[in-house]
């Protein structure tokens, strides 16, 4: 049971990978871009919890804060980039 | 307890497959921000909640879940504020109509 829920959720992750991939290689616009950037981390996340779940080891969460973390950084760092044309003022 | 882990499990995943999914499908920027806050919102709490149930069924009871779960409600609306103000700076095109002047 436990396992096939976990193969399923895999095989969705995936799938939600490839969807947020396909719209940052399309993306008509470099907003679209960085928001395709933010949704593949948040995938990250998720990847990594389940895998936890799945390996039965907590070792993973330390490595899922650290990616949301940085994604949270960076997204800010873009959208910033995009708003003001440079990062430092 | 597995049952309610696998269900949470499958809705979680189902949500980040249909956030993503309308991340590709939605007409304009606007429209396509909803997707991926669904998926940190629902998604990213529902495989939380399951992991926790996981985890404490076999006695270890942990407190890093919640500081993900915490850490990520707590900046997924800060980014997707940025973003929406990024596009509106950058006067990114709209399926909207404009909205009407009051007063002529």
């Amino acid at each position: 049971m436990m396992q096939w829920a976990v193969i399923a959720g895999f095989a969705m992750l995936t799938l939600a990978f490839v969807l947020a991939f396909v719209r940052l290689l399309r993306g008509p616009h470099a907003p679209d871009r960085v928001l395709a950037l933010d949704t593949l981390y948040v995938d990250t996340v998720a990847l990594l919890i389940l895998l936890g779940v799945h390996l039965d080891s907590s070792l993973y969460f330390e490595a899922a804060l650290l990616i949301a973390l940085v994604g949270f950084v960076s997204t800010v760092a873009l959208s910033r980039y995009l708003l003001r044309g440079r990062l430092f003022d | 307890m597995d049952w309610i882990v696998a269900a949470l499990i499958v809705l979680g995943t189902a949500f980040a497959l249909i956030g993503s999914l309308g991340l590709l499908r939605m007409g304009d920027f606007y429209l396509r921000l909803h997707g991926p806050t669904k998926i940190t919102t629902f998604g990213l709490g529902c495989l939380l909640l399951a992991s926790v149930l996981h985890f404490a069924s076999r006695g270890r009871f942990g407190l890093h879940e919640i500081l993900v779960s915490l850490f990520l409600f707590i900046t997924a609306p800060v980014s997707a504020h940025l973003l929406a103000k990024a596009a509106l700076h950058l006067h990114l095109p709209s399926q909207a109509s404009p909205p009407r002047r009051q007063g002529g």
